[in-house]
């Protein structure tokens, strides 16, 4: 499958040799299982098999969960109840699929930031890149969906505002808003839709998952130097890199254990802890909360959504040139998922020509105010809307852009970047603990 | 009022509040300690029958608990009351039968009777409606050791009456110290010796309120005990295959990373 040249499957025995001639799937699962990995992969390459791990306990704690749950306004928050009282174990299922929402969306933060700082992004990865960010837009779409079926107070009124964000695209955005509905407000057409949807698109997700994986088998992984495995030979290609498994598989293995342990903590001892005590009100469409928030995940493109006012003389300008057909809330919208695209379109906005950022000195400053943005926005997103926290959040909002259309490209052109080591051999000898026999892995702090 | 703190002081110097933390806008919530606080606090069955008690003899004149069934009230890990207790107990309840198309009493499978006043809200959830996310910085991160702060909020709003009221609207409301905006519209449902007890246990109004807000808590989360054994086998479990799974990866890399010598 890898353009890295190395063993295929032999079938031996007679009835591997039938088989293959039939049905190549052991060959399939062996090269899957035994593509060259760069040795020098460090911690931050985990996250892949942590959300596999998480699709794969949502969808089976989910198949689950529908056994017991009735989607209709009139029973879905009781019929959630009787999960958390009388069904065996139910409390444990439905709180492992909750805070499991939590877990991937982690994950998968920690995996597009490391894609982001090591440029993985970059040629001839952007279609691992792309079909990336759609398995992350579909999972938004499936969390947002699943958060509302529980029937609570943030669940109604959550749905209420996200919606209503369609609402605000002008000409059509009232009729598309009553489509998604399927009825002028959040009722019972909504939540049946919204329980059909979030059980068909982790299934969609993961048909994408394996094309996600098809295409970096395809191109071979990045690695934290952004060098390129030597491909000349197979002994050559064997001097970088270490079958997948055992090497990374018990490796992977064993950082995941450690991230359940830590996720069992959660599950046991505060599994209320990410939820909003709200939604164990049930929905009612006569009484507004005080402060509707979403889910932490959100967060930071919540902030964004809400950071241009119609006091920011963009939107001023905006609304001035389109003759106002572009008001404060449609550009609003438009911002939060142009802050999503400007994440898709990395892979043409970066100019330079290092992929990692181990060796962009300026780089390396500009990606971790990147961070920091995204936390602050994250926690602006849950802070009421008023000041200082409006000028916060437009400042934040402008730096994400600003990253992404403005410095990425610039960087490019004026940043000097170190030198790379020759090859992924080279960095693994020199990153490898010496005489130890290699209790360590870990990487340099600045990573 | 205030009572010896649990948990250790390092904790307690780390994870920020101390005495008190704000609930809702303006509400004073006082940081009661409960049995069941941590990882490893459990419920206490004498606390939660007491409470049973008051909400029998005081509460459930207006509330409802419609999400919880009776039976559950001889469930382990809950108050744990013998079967027959549980059966005399439903009968003081009348609840409507479809089959018959009439009134009968309640047994066990029946759940509480909802709320008689259209304005009491349920009070199945509350203990966790009502939850405060608490320190360090509104983190919320302490509540792994003080839980969640639904408890105390529900003690500190018994508690926190302060005795003047005033006519809005027609509706007399009462001041509240807990109770986000101050004045409340249910009158103070306790006072001290409202509930005796048969064991002669303390029965001022921070007794009753404490004892109320644990049944409430176990009303909302009836699993507790059995989720935090479940957290506490998973964490042991998952911490030994991380150790094996260390040793394994050190193992398996050891060639690799060893002295320069490579694996092809």
């Amino acid at each position: 499958m890898s353009g890295i040249p190395h063993d295929h499957y032999e079938p031996t025995s007679k009835g591997e040799k039938w088989l293959y001639k039939r049905l190549p799937i052991a060959g399939l699962l062996y090269d899957t299982l035994m593509i060259p990995t760069p040795k020098n992969l460090n911690w931050m390459w985990i996250w892949g098999i942590v959300l596999t791990f998480c699709l794969a306990l949502q969808i089976i704690t989910g198949i689950v969960l529908v056994m017991h749950y009735t989607p209709d306004v009139d029973l879905a928050f009781g019929s959630v109840e009787h999960i958390m009282r009388n069904v065996n174990g139910g409390f444990m299922l439905r709180y492992m699929h909750a805070n499991g929402a939590s877990l991937f969306f982690i994950a998968v933060y920690a995996h597009i930031f490391r894609g982001l700082y090591y440029g993985s992004y970059k040629a001839p990865r952007e279609v691992t890149w792309i079909i990336g960010m759609l398995i992350y837009l579909l999972m938004m779409g499936t969390a947002f969906m699943g958060y509302v079926l529980p029937w609570g107070q943030m669940s109604f009124w959550g749905a209420t505002v996200i919606t209503g964000l369609f609402g605000a695209i002008p000409f059509i955005g009232e009729g598309l808003q009553t489509w998604l509905l399927g009825g002028p407000a959040v009722g019972n057409a909504t939540l049946t839709r919204f329980f059909s949807l979030h059980y068909l698109m982790p299934f969609i997700i993961a048909g994408l998952v394996m094309v996600h994986i098809w295409a970096f088998h395809t191109t071979g992984n990045n690695n934290p130097t952004g060098v390129e495995v030597r491909r000349g030979s197979k002994e050559e290609a064997e001097k970088d890199t270490l079958p997948f498994w055992p090497y990374f598989v018990i490796k992977d293995l064993f950082a995941l254990a450690v991230i359940l342990a830590i996720f069992f903590a959660i599950v046991g001892f505060m599994p209320n802890y990410l939820g909003h005590p709200d939604n164990y009100i049930e929905a009612n469409p006569l009484a507004t909360p005080a402060h509707i928030v979403p889910e932490w995940y959100f967060l930071p493109f919540y902030a964004i959504l809400r950071a241009f006012t119609s006091e920011v003389w963009v939107v001023q300008i905006a609304s001035f040139v389109t003759g106002g057909i572009i008001d404060a809330k449609f550009f609003g919208v438009l911002a939060m998922f142009g802050a999503i695209a400007v994440l898709a379109l990395a892979p043409w906005l970066d100019t330079s020509s290092v992929r990692s950022g181990r060796y962009r000195p300026m780089f390396k400053w500009w990606f971790a105010l990147l961070v920091v943005d995204f936390f602050a926005l994250m926690w602006l997103g849950a802070m009421p809307a008023e000041e200082p926290y409006a000028t916060f959040s437009l400042i934040a909002s402008a730096y994400w852009f600003g990253y992404f259309l403005v410095i990425l490209p610039l960087l490019g052109v004026i940043e000097k970047p170190l030198p790379q080591p020759e090859t992924i051999e080279a960095d693994f000898e020199a990153h490898k603990a010496p005489k130890t026999g290699g209790t360590k892995t870990l990487v340099n702090p600045a990573e | 009022m205030m009572k010896k703190f649990a948990i250790p002081a390092i904790v307690a110097m780390t994870l920020g509040t101390t005495g008190a933390f704000a609930a809702g806008v303006e509400g004073y919530v006082e940081d009661y300690d409960f049995s069941f606080e941590g990882p490893f606090g459990s419920f206490d069955q004498n606390q939660l029958q007491r409470g049973l008690q008051v909400y029998t003899e005081v509460c459930s004149a207006c509330h409802g608990l419609k999400f919880v069934p009776i039976r559950t009230l001889s469930d382990e890990g809950g108050p744990d009351m013998p079967e027959d207790q549980v059966r005399a107990y439903a009968e003081r309840y009348e609840v409507y039968d479809e089959e018959i198309e009439d009134f009968r009493p309640a047994t066990p499978v029946d759940h509480f009777p909802e709320s008689s006043l259209s304005n009491a809200p349920d009070l199945s959830l509350m203990a966790k409606a009502r939850a405060g996310f608490h320190g360090p910085y509104g983190l919320g991160i302490n509540q792994f050791f003080k839980g969640m702060g639904g408890p105390e909020y529900i003690a500190s709003l018994l508690t926190g009456y302060t005795g003047k009221d005033k006519e809005e609207a027609g509706a007399v409301l009462y001041e509240n110290t807990a109770y986000p905006g101050g004045w409340i519209a249910m009158a103070p449902p306790l006072y001290d010796g409202a509930v005796d007890f048969i064991d002669g246990h303390e029965n001022d109004v921070e007794a009753l309120s404490k004892d109320v807000a644990a049944f409430l808590t176990w009303t909302a989360e009836p699993k507790m005990m059995a989720r935090k054994q479940a957290g506490f086998v998973g964490v042991v479990f998952l911490t030994l295959l991380s150790v094996l799974l260390y040793l394994t990866n050190k193992r398996i890399w050891a060639p690799v990373k060893g002295k320069g010598k490579k694996t092809s």
